[in-house]
């Protein structure tokens, strides 16, 4: 299992170090920042390392790593799922996992871990829990505590921890009670050349911010069950139900949760709300390039927050583009090019062209595309909440769903 | 308001400051002080020096202090185990309040606080809180014994404590009953204690679904190492477990796809169940891969053994196997080997396409990667290989250093595949040769250009333009470029001969390189005697060359597919070979399944006093202070690719380039005479054994003495097979050998223990030679510490033929 855990930042320190088992000298990280310093990039770093004794897990976010250091054979997928808990947990509490913010809160971070591992085990992983046995920072308990002397640790077991539904604590109280589903879809996608799909495929995900008192009993039917054949559940989900009755049923969590994500494969057509038009020839001195974006399918809606994104070759010197519609930028030491369309109304599709100066007189390859927007009130996959009841409590409940198509990994080849 | 507060005070007198501050009567600056401290420890700083005066600030109702001050003692206890043990008192108290957080609390951090002489004072709140009222306590309790069993093993035992975490296998909490899973698998990891049967597996069962996704992934663990007894339980077990597929946590999938994966195999192949079951493990896999990254490539590197194993199961999924350009480069180079892998006649189009993509990114170890993988396909699927060829010269064309190169390489593989198909294209290829300067690359368009001397006018120009650098050139390029001029000699011998003798003599007479020179004697021997078997033995005719590469052992693969999950399957490693050898002696083979056969050629064992014999099965049971010296670690990789003859009658391994000429040289008829019964195939074989072992400078004897060794002695050096660091103390030299018609392993072993070693038996894995010891093995009384030594084993050769790869890899 897991012995112990270094935050290390990109730049080669350890922010913090913390053991479960016998102390393991922080001269091991050496063997990551070399792995590291082999990486291009911080992302490139392999997350499984070997070392004479040690094996060392890692996980990267936000410019800093979580490298977990085990000596003895660990299923390496339930330390990386740790770490990315970890990470999750400290969004939560600090609003971002970073270098700073852990420095910030030290005290809170060593506790957190105490509470999350013990003996290397993870004990304690859920939200409500940790934030029922830690409370998260807060300008105005702070303020709070320093005048009655209480202090940010209960004292007292949290009940829902042993109960048969542990993610749940019990004795929530809201004066407006109100259910909010998110069904989200990100179209993850290639498009080659010509313009033709090379691979698509729909990541969905339905998140949801409960804030009902009591033990409520979730029922949510959706109109098109079937197209979920691949989906992963949140543990509170009966999976007897879905699987007799294709029904969600559930006792909610407190506060925000992922209900659960589903997977539409690449053998069902999906359809690419957006296309892209592209000419950019990159050689000798100054290269061309014009983009074009548009929508394409769109069912009706409208296309929003559409970002258009190139990584150029390092022989780009600069850009000198003129867009039709929105604003673009180009760094000159990222050499990214970024290109916010923002919305894109009907009529005239927008336009990027303009020149580009190269060093040099070898042609580049052009770099892919990388394309970003927001469809609201639409699924691309047409996943649709048919209804929701609620059983066990006696109030009604306010109700709501959203429906959002987003670009995923979404590429286009030049 | 934040904890950086913490660290501003650097002044000298700081730990004084602090120290005040611990004593103050104030609760408030109390606990500022000791978060101080705390924030001072996480950073690395030193403050032991603190320690009286936190362990002071212990006796408190203030949950929050005292957790932090048990923090402290965690860290610093070691250091000052005389005053750790003030605190003792406190914790025994604290094990008994009425509030379970703190009895909780108190039992974990006792159990972290690893001093000898705590140890003792846990045993009595330990048992009690393995029996408390409170669940959280109880499992909390169950945690401690495996630390506990970290540091002093043998009191867990005697003070009952593994019975006590089997009872609570029972217990009616779920979290329970899955923290002395993780407990127990932990201590069975050290020493198998407990072995999971049928009634726990039940109870297993039942816990699974409720308790949190970590105790799921104990459970299914734990559930990986149980063999069911017959089909009806594994098909029970099959249908209980699937719905963890859906499971949010990629580990408890993961674990969930292992113990399918492994009950797969016992259940009839054909039946319906299976078809399904096979058809619901696709898409949770397929799910894994849109996790992060990280979780992404643990994920491929198992995809990667699934697909060896079931090609079935992800045969339609090729499409998510597509690399994204701002995927990290350790995904792009899993998925670029799975695509490979599930390459096939009716996705190869797609495929190619992709690989072309590819090979035009701009990172160099990926676009090296695509190319070689165009390649791949060529040799797989034989429909493809005009267009991967079209597609290998396109890319030569883009001029691109490296791309060149590989493509060079590859091609030379396609000739091997398919001979005399596509020379049209060497002329392309001969353009590019000044631009080949990685010793691969020349070594293949040096072997393309002596395999087709004849077709190509000026051959013996460019070998020969070859040849004025000879000495710098790299050992691989210099042996190919001695085994083309011979083939060139052979094929064209009137206009060549200043050539050969040319070549002939910078490899014999002037290089210091053992393997040149003995190749360069065996041409030159051959050439001078029967030109007419050196025309048999240099241009005969090529095994071909395997479709798949990188292929995993099967028994190797099998054992793997037992480790899903694992950190073994994901570096591809024998689980066994795999655990640091120092801290866990042993670890016990799953005898499940297909536990079949270790992978090593040579598995030595050796039990101190206490223990039994028994050598007759593969996993000898362990038992108390048993060594098992694992020798899979050392891999006795002979430098010299010594494989098969053309006429021994071995499957050949697929080596590159022109390796083959040699090898004919070896063991063909050119210098044994023309025997093929199985007497002498074993002799070759223990011959080819023995210079692997001997090394390069044993290679010369062999040429030399082959015919001696018939009938006399050849006493070959002994090498080193393995070492007394890595065997608890048990060193051994060996070598094979044949002497009066039987082959003999000769092995002095020596004892370089504190104790005295006996019980020695030796087992030989599953081999290339069917090597199997004849009698067993014959020791006098127990070794000594400081003793050595030599015995022989007679071995005889009709035992289990397994093909290693590459021949001659005695991995002991």
């Amino acid at each position: 299992m897991l012995n112990s855990l270094f935050i290390v930042n990109t730049s080669g320190d350890v922010i913090l170090e913390k053991h479960w088992k016998s102390v393991i000298h922080r001269s091991i990280c050496d063997y990551f920042f070399d792995a590291q310093r082999k990486a291009s990039s911080p992302e490139d770093v392999p997350p499984v390392i070997s070392t004479p004794h040690h094996y060392l897990i890692s996980v990267y976010h936000n410019q800093i790593y979580l490298l977990a250091v085990t000596t003895s054979e660990t299923p390496p997928l339930m330390v990386l799922e740790f770490l990315h808990r970890v990470v999750q947990t400290f969004t939560q509490y600090f609003d971002e996992c970073s270098d700073s913010a852990i420095k910030d809160n030290i005290v809170i971070v060593f506790e957190l871990l105490d509470e999350m591992l013990d003996n290397g085990y993870p004990l304690v992983t859920e939200l409500n829990i940790l934030q029922d046995l830690i409370k998260p920072p807060n300008f105005l308990r702070n303020i709070a505590n320093q005048v009655t002397g209480r202090t940010n640790v209960s004292e007292v077991l949290p009940t829902g921890q042993l109960s048969n539904i542990p993610w749940r604590r019990q004795g929530v109280k809201y004066t407006n009670n109100e259910a909010y589903f998110d069904v989200i879809e990100e179209i993850d996608a290639i498009i080659d050349k010509q313009g033709s799909t090379v691979f698509a495929e729909i990541q969905g995900y339905v998140d949801c911010c409960c804030k009902l008192s009591g033990m409520p009993d979730l029922t949510m039917t959706l109109v098109n069950p079937r197209l979920l054949d691949d989906v992963s559940f949140h543990p509170c989900v009966r999976f007897k139900r879905w699987e007799n009755e294709r029904v969600l049923s559930f006792v909610p969590p407190d506060g925000n949760f992922r209900l659960l994500s589903y997977h539409i494969a690449a053998q069902n057509m999906v359809a690419i709300p957006v296309y892209m038009r592209h000419s950019i020839q990159l050689k000798g001195g100054t290269g061309r390039l014009e983009l074009t974006v548009g929508p394409k399918q769109s069912m009706g809606k409208m296309l929003e927050e559409v970002v258009v994104e190139m990584s150029m070759p390092k022989a780009v010197l600069n850009c000198s583009l003129v867009p039709s519609h929105g604003k673009y930028s180009f760094d000159p030491t990222s050499k990214l090019l970024q290109w916010n369309v923002g919305k894109i109304e009907l009529g005239k599709p927008p336009t990027l062209k303009g020149t580009v100066s190269i060093s040099g007189t070898a042609a580049c390859e052009p770099p892919p595309i990388t394309v970003k927007f927001k469809i609201n009130q639409l699924t691309v996959s047409g996943l649709k909440v048919n209804r929701l009841d609620m059983y066990g409590e006696k109030y009604k409940p306010f109700k709501g769903v959203k429906y959002i198509t987003k670009a995923g990994r979404f590429q286009v080849r030049t | 308001m934040t904890d950086s507060k913490y660290f501003t005070t650097t002044k000298k007198g700081e730990i004084f400051e602090l120290k005040t501050e611990l004593n103050s009567d104030k609760k408030e600056k109390k606990r500022e002080a000791v978060k101080k401290v705390i924030a001072s420890m996480t950073v690395g700083k030193d403050v032991s020096a603190l320690f009286p005066d936190v362990v002071n600030c212990m006796q408190t109702d203030n949950v929050e202090l005292k957790k932090l001050v048990y923090l402290y003692l965690m860290n610093y206890a070691k250091s000052q185990p005389d005053l750790a043990i003030m605190a003792v008192n406190t914790f025994v108290k604290d094990c008994e309040d009425p509030n379970p957080l703190i009895r909780a609390l108190a039992v974990r951090t006792m159990g972290c606080i690893r001093v000898e002489k705590i140890t003792e004072y846990l045993c009595e709140p330990l048992r009690k809180c393995m029996k408390d009222e409170d669940p959280y306590v109880r499992k909390t309790a169950a945690v401690c014994v495996a630390k506990l069993h970290d540091m002093n093993p043998t009191l867990v035992e005697e003070q009952g404590f593994v019975e006590l975490l089997n009872d609570l296998l029972s217990d009616a909490n779920p979290m329970v009953v899955a923290n002395a899973v993780a407990a127990l698998t932990e201590i069975n990891e050290q020493r198998p204690l407990i072995e999971v049967n049928s009634q726990m597996v039940n109870k297993l069962l039942t816990a699974l679904n409720e308790c949190t996704e970590w105790g799921q992934v104990f459970i299914l663990d734990a559930l990986a190492d149980y063999s069911p007894r017959d089909e009806r339980e594994a098909q029970n077990i099959c249908e209980r477990i699937s719905p963890r597929l859906a499971h949010a946590n990629a580990a408890v999938v993961l674990s969930t796809v292992k113990v399918l994966m492994k009950l797969i195999e016992l259940l009839p192949n054909d039946s319906e169940f299976i078809t399904q079951l096979i058809r619901k493990l696709a898409p949770p896999m397929v799910t894994l891969l849109s996790a992060e990254p990280e979780i992404q490539y643990v994920a491929l590197r198992n995809i990667n053994l699934i697909v060896q194993k079931r090609p079935d199961i992800l045969k339609q999924e090729m499409k998510v196997f597509f690399v994204k350009y701002n995927d990290p480069i350790y995904v792009k180079m899993e998925k670029l080997d799975i695509m490979i892998r599930l390459a096939q006649q009716s996705n190869i189009a797609q495929v190619l396409s992709e690989l072309k993509e590819y090979a035009t990114e701009v990172d160099v170890d990926f676009v090296r990667k695509s190319v070689r993988a165009i390649g791949r396909c060529a040799i797989k699927v034989e429909q493809s290989s005009e267009r991967c060829v079209a597609t290998l010269l396109e890319l030569i064309q883009t001029k691109v250093n490296y791309v060149v190169q590989e493509a060079v390489v590859v091609i030379k593989d396609i000739f091997r595949k398919y001979p005399n198909r596509y020379e049209s294209i060497i002329s392309t290829l001969c353009e590019n040769l000044d631009t080949l300067d990685e010793p691969e690359a020349r070594a293949s368009m040096i072997w393309i250009i002596g395999e087709y001397a004849e077709r190509i006018d000026n051959a013996d120009e460019l070998l020969e333009s070859f040849l004025d650098g000879f000495h710098d050139e790299n050992t691989q390029v210099q042996l190919q470029l001695l085994t083309a001029v011979v083939k060139l000699f052979l094929k064209r011998p009137q206009d060549t001969q200043q050539l050969v003798q040319k070549v002939l003599s910078l490899a014999t007479q002037d290089s210091d390189n053992p393997d040149l020179r003995d190749r360069g004697y065996i041409y030159w021997r051959l050439l001078s005697a029967d030109p007419v078997a050196a025309k048999q033995v240099v241009l005969a005719e090529k095994p071909l060359i395997s479709e798949e590469t990188d292929l995993l052992e099967p028994s190797l693969l099998d054992q793997l597919i037992c480790h899903i999950g694992s950190l073994a399957s994901v570096y591809h490693k024998p689980p066994n070979s795999f655990i640091d050898a120092a801290r866990q002696p042993l670890r016990q083979i799953n005898n499940g399944i297909s536990s079949g056969a270790p992978t090593g050629l040579l598995d030595t064992v050796a039990h101190s006093t206490t223990s039994t014999t028994n050598s007759a099965q593969p996993t000898v049971i362990p038992a108390q202070d048993t060594l098992i010296a694992d020798l899979l670690s050392l891999d006795l990789n002979s430098s010299i690719p010594t494989g098969a003859s053309a006429t021994g009658g071995f499957p050949a391994p697929s080596a590159s380039g022109g390796l083959e000429d040699l090898l004919g040289g070896i063991g063909g008829d050119g210098l044994m005479g023309d025997n093929s019964s199985p007497q002498d195939m074993g002799h070759g074989a223990a011959m080819a054994a023995a210079s692997a072992n001997a090394g390069m400078g044993g290679l010369a004897d062999l040429f030399g003495s082959t015919i001696p060794s018939a009938t006399g002695g050849l006493n070959l050096p002994k090498q080193l097979w393995l070492d007394a660091s890595k065997a608890k103390g048990m060193q051994l030299e060996g070598s094979v050998i044949r002497r009066n018609g039987r082959i003999l392993m000769d092995m002095t072993i020596t004892n370089k223990a504190m104790q005295a070693m006996s019980g020695f038996a030796v087992q030989l894995n599953k081999n290339s030679f069917g090597l199997f010891p004849a009698e067993a093995i014959q020791m006098p009384a127990p070794l000594l510490p400081g003793q050595s030594i030599n015995v022989s084993v007679p071995c005889n050769t009709g035992g289990p033929v397994q093909r290693m790869d590459p021949l001659t890899n005695l991995q002991v």
